[in-house]
């Protein structure tokens, strides 16, 4: 109930926006390859739900690229960040490597990903989707673990505390919101990664595939419904993380709902 | 005396290296035995070098020269056998654990078995009367609450010395005086040697049997003053004649060397924070 209402300007700002798109498009008869009506878009949506563009059976691949792509990120990039946190030497080398992988464009990397795990294998989207991941995850951890007070370190050394000790019960609950942080950014990269994948090639019930041929034809209504239904996919992925937060760090000012942006 | 002593601190020194300013002395010459189940504090002007003494006792620091004693062995070992318990200025809670399980820490560092450590947080949760907040989380307690856990945490491992390090600086005035009646009740119960840096005159005088005075520039100690007040020490303690003629002879042997060395201070505190790292 608190929620609704907090949530409620947004909800009314929303449908007051798509009154206004649908009235604006039919009195100026904007063109539907320019700017289709939220009708129109709704109506593509249904007609092509499970046959036609197939949209759900795609949006369940395209998730399942985008969520694949998470998990293997999540383990890269939190593996990493352990080995960076914990040898110096290691970091010297592995984060320059990290900051050159992540600053590779990723529309650049997607066809040669396809080229080397196959087109039409999930596992090339995912692994798209994964580099994508994978550096918010670890520059994220690699923070928990390492920015912890001073304070805290001194009460662990006064019980003569070993670096194991110091690691579980200090370094990794500090990382955790940290962690939960990296991964909230990174559901929307994976879906995107999973969609630019999608762009250079694959089976064509997925969302990205949807993209490019429906434009191909002019169907821009199938467009935008595919575009939305993204957007759907990326927001409950998003939730989840959310969700997951509220169980595992209930402590956290974030979550215990003094409101920080 | 001193071969019962639990702190034991003879000709110890410790400079630091201030960026750009040199070599600073925040300690220098420092003598000092304390004997089993003694309340000492230290009080002093800020840049005396009080809190890095304690920190040298604790073995958070390790002193420029001199030899530093815990229980007849040297610091380090002493803190390896976790010897002592600490409190420091802010508790340093654990945001992630709550209440029981902050107390449980050193209990679960040292390997208490399940029961025991159960047992023992129960009996250190009454004695700091927050039985009924065990389940609470930090943010959820009061400063004042949330440095009882402290206590409460210092002492579960039932250690021979307690250092405490200005505990109550952040509290107000009537939290404090409060938090001072239950130090001395669990000072009274646990009959443990407590260590206390202040820089409140009437703290260390009601709480203490004795109080180092210390001055700043080089940090040493000028002059120690036996606290003779009778105990149980309570709130009529505050209002005795005897307690304000030592209140006295500890602000004028404070005012004796007078430390006017605020330029100086904030460096050497940045200095003494830097150096803690190690």
């Amino acid at each position: 109930m608190r929620a609704l209402r907090r949530n409620l300007p947004a909800i009314v700002v929303f449908f007051a926006a798509l009154v206004l798109w649908e009235v604006v498009i039919s009195s100026l008869d904007v063109r539907s390859f320019i700017l289709p009506a939220p009708s129109s878009i709704a109506n593509a949506l249904v007609e092509n739900w499970d046959v036609g563009y197939q949209i759900w059976p795609a949006a369940q691949t395209t998730f399942l690229e985008a969520a694949g792509g998470m998990v293997i990120g999540t383990l890269l990039g939190v593996l990493i960040a352990l080995v960076i946190s914990r040898w110096t030497l290691a970091g010297d080398i592995a984060l320059p490597v990290a900051v050159a992988i992540s600053a590779i464009p990723i529309i650049a990397f997607a066809p040669i990903a396809n080229n080397w795990f196959g087109v039409l294998s999930p596992t090339s989207k995912m692994v798209i989707a994964a580099v994508l991941v994978f550096f918010p995850i670890m520059i994220n951890v690699l923070r928990g673990l390492t920015e912890v007070p001073n304070s805290s370190l001194e009460l662990m050394r006064s019980y003569a505390a070993g670096t194991i000790a110091v690691f579980r019960k200090v370094r990794v609950p500090n990382a955790l919101p940290f962690f939960l942080t990296g991964l909230k950014v990174g559901t929307t990269l994976a879906l995107i990664g999973a969609v630019v994948g999608e762009y250079f090639g694959g089976l064509n019930v997925a969302l990205g595939r949807i993209v490019v041929q429906s434009a191909s034809r002019l169907s821009f209504e199938v467009t935008w419904a595919a575009i939305i239904v993204a957007s759907v996919v990326g927001i409950a992925m998003y939730l989840l993380i959310v969700g997951i937060e509220r169980i595992a760090i209930p402590w956290h000012p974030a979550v215990r709902g003094e409101r920080v942006t | 005396m001193s071969s019962q002593a639990v702190v034991h601190l003879s000709e110890v020194t410790k400079t630091f290296d201030v960026p750009g300013r040199g070599t600073m002395t925040a300690l220098s010459g420092i003598d000092l035995s304390i004997g089993q189940g003694e309340f000492v504090s230290l009080i002093g002007p800020s840049g005396c070098g009080k809190s890095t003494l304690l920190r040298l006792i604790g073995d958070l620091t390790v002193p420029t020269s001199g030899t530093v004693e815990v229980n007849g062995k040297p610091a380090r070992q002493a803190r390896v056998d976790r010897d002592y318990g600490i409190v420091f200025q802010s508790p340093v809670l654990f945001d992630w654990r709550n209440v029981e399980e902050n107390v449980r820490l050193p209990l679960e560092l040292i390997g208490t078995d399940k029961a025991a450590r159960e047992a023992r947080v129960t009996e250190m949760l009454e004695l700091v009367e927050l039985s009924d907040f065990r389940r609470h989380h930090p943010y959820q307690l009061s400063g004042g609450m949330q440095q009882r856990v402290s206590i409460a945490r210092a002492l579960a491992f039932e250690p021979a010395l307690l250092l405490m390090d200005e505990p109550f600086g952040a509290l107000d005035e009537m939290t404090r005086e409060r938090m001072n009646s239950e130090v001395l009740k669990v000072w009274t119960q646990t009959g443990i040697t407590v260590v206390f840096v202040t820089h409140s005159i009437p703290e260390a005088v009601f709480l203490s049997s004795r109080v180092a005075v210390m001055s700043a520039r080089p940090g040493r100690i000028t002059k120690v003053v036996g606290i003779d007040l009778p105990r149980p020490r309570t709130v009529e303690t505050r209002e005795n004649r005897r307690y304000f003629e030592l209140v006295t002879e500890v602000r004028e042997a404070l005012r004796g060397m007078d430390g006017r060395v605020e330029a100086d201070d904030a460096a050497l505190e940045r200095a003494t924070a830097e150096g803690g790292i190690g």
